[in-house]
């Protein structure tokens, strides 16, 4: 699971209404449809009566196994980032043809993309006057908010609160604990730019997070998303080949397995 | 205080293919040259196992960083312009070797039609031929007159490519065999010739094999590893001026590559340049490099705005139509001149997409310049089709079928399923000058030295969108003959304006040449009317835009505008002079 959740620490109530969260989440992002249930985790989650103890070892082994135990940089609460991982989810989720966004990093990914350069629009031009309104025809130079005084980690904050806060206003339940049909209603209209926010548009905070989302699953393992290649194998796409000079007349399609930056720069 | 240096023979901003052609031909006959670029220091090193999507491609690490200065953008003159923020709209060259690293390669030359364009459309159609808003003018050169340019340009590049069975006439054959012939090339070869065009491969800078130049410099053979554009070559197998032309300039032990150099404005006194003044940007002291002679070779941007700030020449003004400087902006805009054609996807051929290289692929000239009869068409100037195996990358390319949601699980589905089954065309035409369409200083916006930035005003203009309509209906005939079982066709709006994306680097105009300083700052060996130790080299020194890429007619230029340094170095005065009283 997108989490780094300090299970050990919880206590009584808190421990139970995150346990019934938890599951909401699996539910709604079609995780228990998935291959996941059984697992040590999830396993001790949906039955709720494990002994702590147990639990606990359970929760470290499959930290261990599990690629998403990562620690958080960017973001410092954890219910934002629950709110970014069950949207990237719905942006790409799992199905027959393999992982989504959560098996394959994703949340992790943005995370250490909004805490580094790109977060704080480090190369972009940043000078006022800054616009905020735009005619249409001069909307097509901010995507992602590119006018806005705002940089790239504050409009993801203000983005995924204000999904939550819709989600609340329509459903009185956390963005990350509503249902698929549900998350993905809020989102279609934060992509129309229906929803009104304040110093950028849901919809450009919503191509930045489409975008994010799609990088994280197809760019480099070595960014911290694309878990194993999983991305670029599910697109046939193999990676940082040295050469395809021995196969570009071919007629056939070539399947090849993918090669990382790992591979290919660390000899 | 600005600190003095000692003085040089040949001052140069910027080594990009201009500024290292200058640099390899002065170095050669003697001279000693410095070449002050602000960006870093890139050896072929630097590009070793770079095949990073979201690097290169995404986060831009080769192009110049926007948070020191940038263009501003608007549509009309009756608009605020506002500045281009992020590399995402802006992909302009910087570093050593500047949009030489990254060029994807494609080396076409222009057509004679281009570089008389005036004459030769007055003398096929009339004078009532000629838009009311045009500014198109005669180039003061033929194409016959620039063909060993270009020779001597494919020659240094090595480039790869076959005889264009309607193109313009060669005085050699290319120096090195086209690339790889490909089933999705051959899948467009058939299918136009079936429609009657005449394709053929496009000419590339990816070598086809291992090359060495007539400076001895040696390019290696291309792997088709599918990492060009926006990339440096792995392999040292796409022509770059780091192999190339500065390597030839360095081997003289006359050349010395400044970096970190931001160039501000050219020191003069009104009928001499005396030098450049620029900025360390490691330190922040500003110098002066002395020159007998100054060579503005930066991108187009660049070069007007060092004109304007340095108040050499005379400004252009859209109300009066008066003044030079920033005159007939043009270029291959994203969505009117390129990038826009027919997507065809199929449902049981999967091809080897992600394979391929830069200069992959081929066109047809049926349509392009005045090739076709315009008598009853709505514009002038024409495009080429081209199909080219870049190699699709996972990120940028998620196309699906129109109706498609753009994410979630039917996205999802789709875009992986059609990764490998879908191909793309593209027509890419010229763009026409106009009255409206030009750069000056912008009144708000300043880079990070408090120089004012370049403001880009860009008006469509009818006959441009009537083109790129007529290529987009092309593309989608050629589609449907290549057997797709879908296709998404691009529309292009009958009021479609601008989308502020300078993202193609193909632009033009500023400092643009003719054969009378009335209407051009260069004559055709790029030297300035007004002061003759200047001259300005590159794409802001073309009146306008071909359907062609530009890399190669500049590098022409280039190599005639050294020519014109050394004949001016030699005997002083206006180097075009003896050739204008010639034709007089």
């Amino acid at each position: 699971m997108a989490s780094d959740r300090r299970d050990d620490t919880a206590q009584g109530n808190a421990q139970h209404q995150q346990d019934l969260s938890r599951r909401k989440f699996l539910k709604n992002s079609g995780l228990l449809a998935g291959g996941l249930v059984g697992g040590g985790l999830f396993g001790g989650l949906l039955t709720g009566s494990l002994e702590k103890k147990e639990e606990k070892k359970k929760i470290a082994t499959v930290k261990k196994e599990s690629m998403v135990m990562e620690a958080r940089q960017f973001f410092s609460r954890q219910h934002d980032f629950d709110v970014l991982t069950a949207a990237t989810e719905q942006i790409f989720p799992e199905d027959e043809h393999g992982p989504g966004a959560i098996k394959l990093g994703v949340p992790y990914y943005i995370d250490k993309q909004l805490a580094g350069r790109w977060g704080i629009n480090g190369r972009d031009y940043r000078h006022s006057p800054y616009a905020v309104k735009l005619d249409d025809t001069d909307k097509s130079a901010g995507p992602a908010g590119e006018q806005s005084i705002l940089d790239r980690g504050d409009i993801f904050m203000l983005g995924l609160r204000k999904l939550d806060d819709e989600s609340q206003k329509r459903f009185k339940i956390g963005f990350d604990e509503a249902e698929e049909e549900q998350q993905i209603e809020i989102l279609q209209d934060f992509d129309d730019g229906k929803v009104a926010m304040n110093g950028v548009t849901s919809a450009e905070f919503f191509n930045l997070l489409l975008q994010a989302t799609l990088e994280g699953a197809y760019s480099d393992p070595l960014y911290g998303g694309n878990k194993d290649m999983e991305g670029w194998k599910m697109k046939e796409f193999p990676g940082a080949q040295a050469s395809y000079a021995g196969y570009i007349e071919q007629e056939e399609f070539k399947k090849l397995e993918p090669v990382s930056l790992r591979d290919y720069q660390g000899h | 205080m600005v600190k003095k240096l000692q003085k040089v023979d040949a001052v140069i901003v910027g080594s990009g293919w201009t500024g290292g052609i200058a640099a390899a031909e002065l170095t050669k006959a003697g001279y000693n040259v410095v070449i002050l670029e602000r960006g870093g220091d890139k050896k072929h090193e630097d590009f070793v196992g770079t095949k990073d999507e979201l690097r290169y491609s995404k986060r831009y690490d080769l192009m110049q960083d926007l948070n020191k200065t940038t263009i501003t953008s608007r549509n009309s003159m009756d608009k605020e312009a506002i500045p281009v923020r992020n590399n995402s709209n802006a992909r302009l060259g910087n570093h050593t070797g500047g949009a030489g690293n990254h060029w994807n390669g494609m080396a076409f030359r222009w057509l004679p039609y281009d570089f008389e364009i005036y004459s030769k459309t007055v003398e096929r159609y009339g004078k009532g031929k000629i838009p009311k808003n045009s500014t198109m003018q005669d180039w003061g050169i033929s194409y016959d007159e620039l063909e060993p340019y270009y020779d001597k340009y494919e020659k240094t590049a090595g480039i790869s490519g076959e005889e264009n069975p309607i193109g313009p006439p060669r005085s050699d054959k290319y120096p090195n065999p086209p690339m790889k012939m490909t089933p999705t090339i051959r899948l467009f070869s058939e299918a136009t010739k079936e429609l009657g065009y005449h394709p053929y491969r496009i000419p590339s800078a990816n070598n086809s094999q291992t090359y060495t130049n007539p400076d001895g410099e040696k390019i290696n053979g291309c792997v088709y590893c599918a990492f060009c554009e926006e990339y440096g070559c792995d392999f040292g197998a796409k022509a770059d001026p780091i192999g190339t032309v500065l390597a030839t300039a360095s081997k003289t032990g006359k050349l010395e590559i400044r970096n970190g150099a931001n160039v501000n404005r050219v020191s003069h006194d009104g009928s001499k340049a005396n030098g450049l003044v620029y900025t360390d940007i490691t330190t922040g002291q500003e110098f002066e490099q002395p020159a007998d002679l100054v060579v503005l070779a930066g991108f187009v941007f660049t070069n007007t705005q060092l004109l304007l700030t340095s108040k050499i020449g005379t400004p252009y003004n859209p109300a009066t139509g008066q003044g030079i400087i920033g005159k007939n902006f043009t270029g291959h805009f994203n969505n009117l001149s390129t990038y826009i054609g027919a997507r065809g996807f199929f449902e049981d051929k999967k091809f080897n997409n992600f394979m391929g290289t830069g200069g992959l692929g081929a066109s047809i000239d049926d349509f392009s310049g005045d090739n076709e009869d315009h008598t009853d068409l709505d514009y002038l100037h024409g495009y080429e089709v081209h199909y080219s195996q870049l190699g699709t990358r996972p990120i940028a390319h998620n196309e699906v079928p129109d109706g498609t949601p753009r994410w979630g699980k039917e996205f999802k589905k789709q875009s992986l399923k059609y990764f490998n089954r879908n191909l793309f065309i593209t027509a890419q035409s010229g763009f026409l000058p106009n009255k409206t369409t030009y750069m000056d200083l912008d009144p708000t916006y300043k880079d990070a030295l408090g120089n004012p930035l370049l403001r880009v005003t860009v008006t469509y203009d009818q006959q441009d969108r009537n083109r790129a309509k007529a290529g987009v209906a092309r593309c989608e005939e050629i589609m449907k003959q290549m057997g797709a079982d879908d296709m998404h066709v691009d529309v292009v709006k009958d009021d479609i304006e601008f989308d502020h994306k300078f993202y193609t680097d193909h632009f033009f105009g500023g400092t643009i040449m003719g054969s009378d300083p009335s209407n051009s700052a260069v004559n055709t060996y790029s030297q300035m009317w007004d002061m003759d130790n200047l001259f300005v080299v590159g794409g802001s020194t073309f009146p306008h835009n071909s359907n062609y890429n530009p890399t190669v007619t500049i590098g022409a230029f280039a190599y005639r505008a050294a020519e014109g340094m050394i004949k001016f170095l030699k005997e002083g005065g206006n180097v075009a002079q003896a050739a204008l009283e010639t034709n007089a």
